[in-house]
């Protein structure tokens, strides 16, 4: 083990020395953030080479508007709001769903399934399930609402916030200021998606891109791989998470995404209007679509707190450049999601800055 | 929230699995992965199974999410 790490130390040090400036590479994983941090790899990585964090959690890159409009379905008293444990603490404009749980409209699931179970129980209540996250969990969403349409569960409807992560690094790429060489690629997500579908990435921006697993040795590899892309100035895909990520991916989820699901442009925190970034019921289920059984508004809201959480998801600033940032804004009482989600940049680096202070 | 389980089918009928992770137990759907037989360790998202996975990768994560746990888990209070 202590061979590949000094290997892919070797790679690391030969970029940096090739390049002669900085190299910003981007791990687009909360989870990649957090095993960063808590394996000590940061102070191990020559001066020059700067990780960035990405857009990786799924809390974190929800948009204020939907948040608003779950509160705001949540006081409703003919419906339920059926949520996976990582929303509940994300401040919108009137407090978070965590403190309207004590009006029991909030119910905390471990599946879609459960919240389809939900709809089922109580029959006088329309079930609203927070479908958030990237293409891991819009499978199980896609399997709930076919199952809903074929058992005429009609008190069953989503609210989705379902992105997508590659149309979200050609939106990062998009912009003019933008500082990344490269992405640490997402694992889980992977293993949907297949590691083929970061070609985009590579051919249309020339960046290179490696799919890594979350255990330490596998981002320092990864890491050295990337970089030895760098200095010989090649940009392609590489996966080495073998164990369980392939090329084309899990066909399967992608089929039922594809049945259930189009993609649609929408609206992400920090990184604005991305085209065809979020996944959108189609036409066929719309009836499970709580944005039209509701009426809700898309528009982006306007977030007044002073949080930078959108800089921070974009690599732009660290959390400590927030002014908010161990002041007013802590895991305790975070201010944004950024430091709500265990998965978050600020909360990972609030507590890396506490160990480090040790 | 993206972080996969692994985890091995213990109980399977039809796309309804029971699946055991160190002795926790919970239930699970193979839809997505409908190859998946009893016996199988798979990855587990969001109360699905997305792969297959092999004995030695599902002990590294294991260890990851015991990590990743302790790391949530450290008090959130900036100390002195
Ligand atoms: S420290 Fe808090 S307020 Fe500042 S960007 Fe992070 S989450 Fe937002
Ligand atoms: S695996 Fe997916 S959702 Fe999870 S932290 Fe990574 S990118 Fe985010």
């Amino acid at each position: 083990m202590l061979e590949q790490i000094y290997k892919a130390q070797r790679l690391m040090d030969a970029a940096c020395e090739k390049m002669g400036r900085p190299i910003n590479i981007m791990e687009v994983c909360g989870t990649h953030t957090v095993s960063i941090f808590r394996n000590g790899i940061r102070p191990t990585l020559p001066k020059r080479l700067k990780l960035l964090s990405g857009p990786g959690c799924p809390v974190c890159v929800t948009d204020q508007s939907y948040i608003d409009s779950l509160l705001e379905l949540a006081d409703r008293d003919d419906c339920l709001i059926a949520t996976y444990g990582d929303m509940v603490r994300v401040p919108g404009k009137s407090g978070s769903l965590e403190t309207k749980q004590s009006s029991t409209n909030v119910k905390i699931v471990l599946s879609s399934e459960d919240a389809l179970q939900l709809a089922k129980d109580n029959p006088d209540k329309t079930v609203v399930f927070v479908a958030v996250g990237f293409e891991t969990t819009a499978p199980a969403t896609a399997v709930a609402v076919k199952e809903a349409a074929a058992e005429g569960v009609d008190n069953f409807c989503i609210l989705s916030g379902h992105k997508l992560v590659v149309p979200a690094m050609r939106g990062l790429l998009s912009e003019k200021n933008h500082n990344i060489d490269a992405f640490l690629c997402p694992g889980h997500v992977s293993v949907i998606i297949g590691f083929g579908a970061f070609a985009e990435i590579v051919e249309g921006f020339g960046r290179p891109c490696v799919v890594a697993g979350f255990e330490p040795l596998q981002i320092i590899e990864g890491l050295g791989a990337i970089c030895q892309q760098l200095a010989e100035g090649k940009a392609t895909v590489q996966s080495i998470y073998t164990a369980v990520v392939t090329k084309q991916g899990n066909t399967t989820a992608q089929k039922i995404i594809g049945e259930c699901f189009e993609a649609a442009d929408g609206y992400w925190r920090g990184l604005g209007l991305i085209e065809k970034s979020t996944l959108k019921l189609k036409d066929k289920y719309s009836r499970f679509d709580a944005v039209r059984r509701f009426d809700i508004s898309e528009m982006p809201a306007e977030d007044k707190s002073g949080c930078r959480c959108g800089e921070v998801l974009c690599g732009l600033i660290k959390p400590p450049e927030c002014k908010l940032f161990e002041k007013t804004c802590t895991p305790d009482s975070a201010v944004g999601p950024c430091m709500v989600s265990s998965e978050g940049t600020c909360a990972a680096w609030f507590k890396y800055g506490r160990e480090r202070r040790r | 929230m993206c972080l996969a389980i692994p985890a091995r089918i213990v109980e399977l009928e039809g796309d309804r699995a029971v699946v055991d992770a160190m002795g926790n137990r919970w239930k699970a759907k193979t839809t997505l992965l409908p190859d998946a037989k009893l016996g199988d360790l798979v990855l587990i998202h969001a109360g699905f199974a997305i792969s297959l996975v092999d004995e030695e990768e599902a002990k590294k994560t294991w260890q990851l999410i015991a990590e990743i746990n302790d790391f949530r888990d450290t008090p959130n209070k900036v100390s002195g």
